[in-house]
C-alpha cells in the first residue's frame, strides 16, 4: 500500500492527479527510509551506549564518513525530485497555456465571496461578458455588464458542472477577500486573490459529485464555505449548457424599446 | 571528579571585577522587577513566556472542543473562566462560533509564536545562558535588555487585552492577510479599541523589543567574549543565539513596516494592501482609495515568517546540543560542520519565504527558485540533526531528566522536519497546501520538537539558577504522558491532512460531511471516514493539559524543596556557565575565567576525569591542549 493511501488520500479524478499522488508517495518513501534509518540508529545508540552498558565514552565517536554519504544521498534524491517531478510537472500546470488551448478547454469564471462560490459561464459564444463591481446588485451578483454583447448568453450557476474527459480552465477570482478554490479529488487548488483572475486547469477523467473546499481563511463562515461540483457525461453537459444559454439569452437580450415605454 | 569540578569561587581583588555595583544590596523592586541583570531578565522572560504559553494552550483547548463537538456547548470545566457577559457576546447557545474560533485561532498562533516560544528561547535561555557561556559579566547593554523585556510585556498585554473589548481580539489568522484583516473590525468606531488594530500595535511593540534584544545579543557575543574564547571555542548554543540575533535583526523590519502600513490602512484610510473594487455583502462596494496589493503583504509577512521559524527552532537546537555532550560524556560530534550549517541555515532562511505562497498563482520561474532554495535548506538541517544523532554513538549515556527530553527531541523533530519535505514541492502542495498535514508538520516541529528542547533546557540549567535539582519522579510523570499525548494529537493531523481536511475549520469538517450512507459525494465521504479522529486528537490535547500540572508543580516546589546541588558544576559539564557560583551573583564570575579549549572536552584520553572544563588551566599531561595553549599565548589580548 502506498504511503498516501495508507494515510487516507481520497481517490484521484483528474489526469494530472496521478502524478501528484505519485510524487507524494515517492517523497514519503524517502522520508520513511530516512526516519526508519535514524530511529534504528537512535534506539541502538541509547541502548548500546547507556552508561551501564558502556561506562567509558569514546572521545572520537564515529570516525567513518557515513554522515557525508547520507547527506550526499539526501541531496541526490532531492535533486531527482526537483528535476524529475517538481519542475516539469509544475510547468505543465502554469506555463503551458498554448497546449491547453489546443485541448479546446471549457472555461468557467469562479468567483468567491463571503461565503460561497458563483460560477460564470461564457455561454455558447465562449466569450465572457465584461464585469464591473459597480453593477453588482441583488439580481446580478457578479456585476455582469449586459451592455456588452458578449454578455447576453452568459449565465451563472451555483454549482460547477463540467463534462468528463475534457480539459477545463477555471479563472479563479473573488469579490471580497482572499479565498482558495480547492478540489481535493482533482488534486488542484488556486488562491482567489482580489483584483486578479488566476487560471487553473485540469482534466476530469471520471464522473463525480463532490464538495469543493475554500482553503484560505476568509472570515467567520470560512468553515462553511462549501462549494459543489459535478462532472457529468458529455451529452448530459451539452444539454444542460444549451438550455442555460438559451434561457440566459431570453432574459438578457435587450427588450424592444417600445416595451420599455409602456412601463414607465 | 578531580580538581575540575570546582568552580572559580575564590574572591578576587576588586580592581578585577567589572561591576562595582554588585556589592551593595539592591531593593526588591530593583533586584527583581526593574533589574538590568541579564539573569533576572532571563527569568522574567521565562516566567512571562511560560504564562503566555499556558494561555495559548488554553485557547487551543477551547478550539479543540469546537472541532471535536461542534454541536455541543462548551463544557463547564473550560467555560468557567468566562464571565456571563463574555459568554453572551462570544458563545451561541454555549457553543463556539466561527468568529470566536477565528479569534482564538489567530491569538493561539500569535501568542505561541511571538509571546511564547521566541521569548522563551531567545529571551529567557538566550539571556540567561549566553553571557555566562562567553564569560561576560552581563549583556553589552543592560538597560536596553531591560527595555526589551518591558516592551515585550507591554506588546503582549496590548494584544491580549483586546479579548475584553467589545470587538474582541484579532481574528484573521496569525498571518493577518489583507484584505480580510483590513475589513475585520471595520465596524468599530474607535479603531484603537479594535482587536485587529491592537494586534498591529502589539506586533510593532514586540518587533521593537526583538530588535533591541537582537542588537544586544550580537554586540555581546562579538565584543564581550572572555580571554581565549575564540569563535571556534564558542559553545554551539552561542552560535545559535548569534544567528538567531541576526535573523531577528534582518527579518523583522519588513514586518514592522508591513504592520505599520496595515495600521495606516486601518486608521488613516490608506490602501497599501487593499485593491480597488472590493464588494462585501455587508458593506457593498468598499469605500477605499484602492490600488493596493494583497500579495505585497504576504511577501512582507513571510519575509519575516520563514526566518521566524528558525528563530523558534535555533534556541531549541542550542539547548539540546549542550545537553547531549554533557550527558553522553563525549564531544558534540561534528561541531564545526554544525556551526557552518547553522550559518548556512540562517542565510538560506531569507530566500525561501515564498514557499508559503505557492498557491497564489506563481509562475514556473519563480517557483523553481523557491523550490530549489527550500530543498537546499533541508541540507543543513539534516547535517545538524544527524550530528546530534551521531553524537550519541560511543557515548556513556546518562539518562538524566534533561537528557530524556533531549533524546525525545531528536525523533520528534525528525518527524516535523521530514514532513516539511513534501511541502517544499509545489506539485505536492496542490494537494497538501493549507491542510492539516501542514498543521501536523509544523506542530511536530514546535510542540514535541522545540518545546521538548526547552523542557530539557529548563531541567538542565535549573540547578544553576536555583541551586536545586528538579524532581525526577515528577519529571517522569510529566515526560512520558506528554510524549504519548503529543503523538496522539499530531499524528492523526497528518492523516486528516492527507485526506484533505483543511485548517481553520471551527467545526472540524462538519460542513463537508456527507451524512447519508449512500452518498456519492467524494469529498463528503472522505470527511465522514476521518472526522472521528477529531475526538481522539482533542482528548489527547486535554489529557496533555492535565499532565502539564506535574511540570508546574515541579517548577515551583523544587525551588524550595528540590535536592540541593553539592557542587557548582552538578552535571560535570565543561562550558563556562558552570564556573560561576550557584546561583551566579550580579556580575556573574567571581574571577574572570580564561578559556583554554573547545566547549565539549569530555572523556579526553589525556585526562583522568571524563571532562575537562574550558576554564581549567592546562597541565603538562593535557597533551591535546598544547597546540591550542601556545596559539592562545601568542594571540592573547591581555
Ligand atoms: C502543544 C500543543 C499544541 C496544540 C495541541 C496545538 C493545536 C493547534 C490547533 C488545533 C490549531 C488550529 C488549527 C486550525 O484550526 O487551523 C493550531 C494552530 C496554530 N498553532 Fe498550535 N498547538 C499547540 C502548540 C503550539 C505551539 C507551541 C506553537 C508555537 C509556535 C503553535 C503555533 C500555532 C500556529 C502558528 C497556528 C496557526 C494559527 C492560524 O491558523 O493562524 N501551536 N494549533
Ligand atoms: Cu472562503
Ligand atoms: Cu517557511
Amino acid at each position: 500500500m502506498s504511503p498516501s493511501k495508507f494515510l487516507g488520500i481520497p481517490a484521484n479524478f483528474s489526469s494530472h492527479g496521478g502524478q501528484v499522488d505519485h510524487m507524494i508517495d515517492v517523497v514519503h518513501w524517502f522520508m520513511i527510509a530516512l526516519f526508519v534509518g535514524w530511529t534504528v540508529f537512535f534506539f541502538y545508540c541509547i541502548i548500546r551506549f547507556w552508561h551501564k552498558n558502556n561506562p567509558k565514552a569514546s572521545y572520537d565517536g564515529v570516525r567513518s564518513h557515513l554522515s557525508s554519504h547520507l547527506e550526499i544521498g539526501v541531496i541526490i534524491v532531492e535533486a531527482v525530485l526537483l528535476l524529475g517531478f517538481a519542475f516539469p510537472l509544475w510547468a505543465a500546470r502554469v506555463d503551458n497555456w498554448k497546449e491547453v488551448q489546443n485541448l479546446n478547454p471549457n472555461r468557467v469564471r469562479v468567483v468567491g465571496w463571503q461565503f460561497g462560490w458563483t460560477y460564470h459561464y461564457p455561454g455558447s459564444d465562449n466569450k465572457f461578458g465584461r464585469t464591473n463591481p459597480d453593477l453588482i446588485s441583488g439580481t446580478n451578483d457578479l456585476g455582469i455588464d449586459y451592455t456588452d454583447p458578449n454578455a447576453l448568453d452568459d449565465f451563472t450557476s451555483p454549482i460547477l458542472k463540467l463534462p468528463v474527459d475534457q480539459a477545463a480552465v477555471l479563472n479563479i477570482g473573488t469579490k471580497d477577500v482572499i479565498h482558495n478554490y480547492c478540489i481535493v479529488p482533482m488534486r488542484i487548488q488556486q488562491d482567489a486573490i482580489p483584483g486578479r483572475q488566476i487560471p487553473m486547469w485540469f482534466t476530469p477523467i471520471k464522473t463525480l459529485e463532490t464538495h469543493v473546499v475554500c482553503a484560505q481563511l476568509c472570515g467567520e463562515g470560512h468553515a462553511n464555505m462549501v462549494g459543489s461540483m459535478e462532472v457529468v457525461p458529455k451529452d448530459q453537459y451539452d444539454t444542460w449548457f444549451k438550455s442555460q444559454t438559451e434561457s440566459a439569452l431570453k432574459t438578457n437580450s435587450p427588450k424592444p424599446p417600445a416595451v420599455a415605454m409602456i412601463n414607465p | 571528579m578531580s580538581s575540575h569540578s570546582t568552580s572559580i569561587t575564590e574572591h578576587n581583588d576588586h580592581d578585577d571585577s567589572h561591576h562595582d555595583d554588585h556589592h551593595h544590596e539592591l531593593g526588591f523592586i530593583q533586584k527583581w522587577i526593574f533589574s538590568t541583570d541579564h539573569k533576572i531578565i532571563g527569568l522574567q522572560y521565562g516566567i512571562t513566556a511560560l504564562s503566555f504559553l499556558a494561555f495559548g494552550f488554553y485557547l487551543m483547548m477551547v478550539m479543540r472542543w469546537s472541532i471535536a463537538y461542534p454541536h455541543q456547548p462548551l463544557p463547564e470545566w473550560m467555560s468557567w473562566v468566562f464571565t456571563d457577559g463574555w459568554k453572551a457576546r462570544w458563545l451561541q447557545d454555549g457553543k463556539v462560533t466561527g468568529e470566536t474560533y477565528n479569534m482564538f485561532g489567530a491569538m493561539h498562533g500569535t501568542i505561541m509564536v511571538f509571546l511564547g516560544i521566541v521569548p522563551l528561547g531567545f529571551g529567557a535561555f538566550g539571556n540567561y545562558v549566553t553571557p555566562l557561556q562567553i564569560g561576560a559579566p552581563d549583556m553589552a547593554f543592560p538597560r536596553l535588555n531591560m527595555a526589551s523585556y518591558w516592551i515585550y510585556l507591554l506588546g503582549g498585554l496590548v494584544m491580549c487585552s483586546s479579548f475584553f473589548f467589545e470587538a474582541g481580539a484579532a481574528k484573521s489568522g496569525w498571518t493577518n492577510y489583507s484584505p480580510l484583516a483590513g475589513f475585520a473590525d471595520g465596524q468599530v468606531v474607535n479603531q484603537w479599541l479594535a482587536g485587529q488594530t491592537q494586534w498591529l500595535v502589539g506586533l510593532v511593540l514586540l518587533i521593537t523589543s526583538s530588535l533591541l534584544g537582537s542588537v544586544n545579543f550580537i554586540t555581546t557575543i562579538i565584543n564581550l567574549r572572555v580571554r581565549g574564547m575564540t569563535w571556534m571555542r564558542m559553545p554551539f548554543f552561542v552560535w545559535s543565539m548569534l544567528v538567531t540575533g541576526f535573523l531577528l535583526l534582518l527579518a523583522f523590519p519588513p514586518l514592522e513596516a508591513a504592520g505599520i502600513m496595515q495600521l495606516m490602512d486601518r486608521v488613516a484610510h490608506s490602501s497599501f494592501f487593499m485593491p480597488s473594487g472590493l464588494f462585501t455583502k455587508s458593506e457593498g462596494l468598499a469605500d477605499l482609495s484602492g490600488g493596493g496589493s494583497p500579495l505585497l503583504f504576504q511577501h512582507l509577512f513571510w519575509f519575516l515568517g520563514h526566518p521566524e521559524v528558525y528563530v523558534l527552532l535555533l534556541p531549541a537546537f542550542a539547548c539540546v546540543s549542550e545537553i547531549i555532550p554533557a550527558n553522553t560524556r563525549k564531544p558534540l560530534w561534528g561541531y564545526k560542520s554544525m556551526v557552518y550549517s547553522v550559518l548556512v541555515l540562517g542565510f538560506l532562511s531569507f530566500v525561501v519565504w515564498a514557499h508559503h505562497m505557492y498557491m497564489t498563482g506563481m509562475g514556473a520561474a519563480v517557483s523553481t527558485f523557491f523550490q530549489t532554495t527550500t530543498v537546499l535548506i533541508s541540507v543543513p538541517s539534516v547535517v545538524i540533526i544527524t550530528s546530534m544523532l551521531i553524537s550519541l554513538w560511543g557515548g556513556s549515556i546518562r539518562f538524566t531528566p534533561p537528557m530524556i527530553w533531549a533524546c525525545a527531541f531528536i525523533p520528534m523533530f525528525g518527524i516535523g522536519g521530514l514532513t516539511g519535505l513534501p511541502l517544499a514541492f509545489n506539485l505536492a502542495d496542490l494537494h497538501l497546501h493549507d491542510t492539516y498535514y501542514v498543521i501536523g508538520h509544523f506542530h511536530y516541529v514546535v510542540a514535541p520538537g522545540i518545546l521538548f528542547g526547552f523542557f530539557a533546557g529548563i531541567l538542565h540549567w535549573y540547578p544553576k539558577i536555583t541551586g536545586r535539582f528538579m524532581s525526577k519522579t515528577l519529571n517522569h510523570l510529566h515526560f512520558w504522558p506528554t510524549l504519548i499525548c503529543m503523538n496522539l494529537i499530531f499524528f492523526p493531523m497528518l492523516v486528516q491532512g492527507m485526506a484533505g481536511f483543511h485548517r481553520r475549520w471551527y467545526n472540524g469538517g462538519d460542513a463537508y460531511l456527507s451524512k447519508a450512507a449512500d452518498s456519492v459525494n467524494v469529498f463528503g465521504n472522505t470527511v465522514a471516514q476521518h472526522i472521528d479522529l477529531n475526538i481522539l486528537m482533542s482528548s489527547g490535547a486535554w489529557l496533555m493539559a492535565f499532565f502539564q500540572i506535574f511540570f508546574i508543580i515541579n517548577l515551583f516546589t523544587s525551588w524550595k524543596f528540590g535536592k540541593k546541588v553539592t557542587s557548582d558544576n552538578p552535571w560535570d559539564a565543561t562550558t563556562l556557565e558552570w564556573a560561576t557560583p550557584t546561583p551566579p551573583g550580579h556580575g556573574n564570575f567571581t574571577k574572570e575565567p580564561i578559556t583554554y579549549r573547545g566547549p565539549y572536552e569530555y572523556s579526553r584520553p589525556d585526562c583522568d576525569a571524563d571532562f575537562l572544563p574550558q576554564w581549567t588551566e592546562p597541565k603538562r599531561s593535557h597533551t591535546l591542549d598544547t597546540a591550542v595553549v601556545s596559539q592562545e599565548a601568542a594571540s592573547s589580548k591581555a
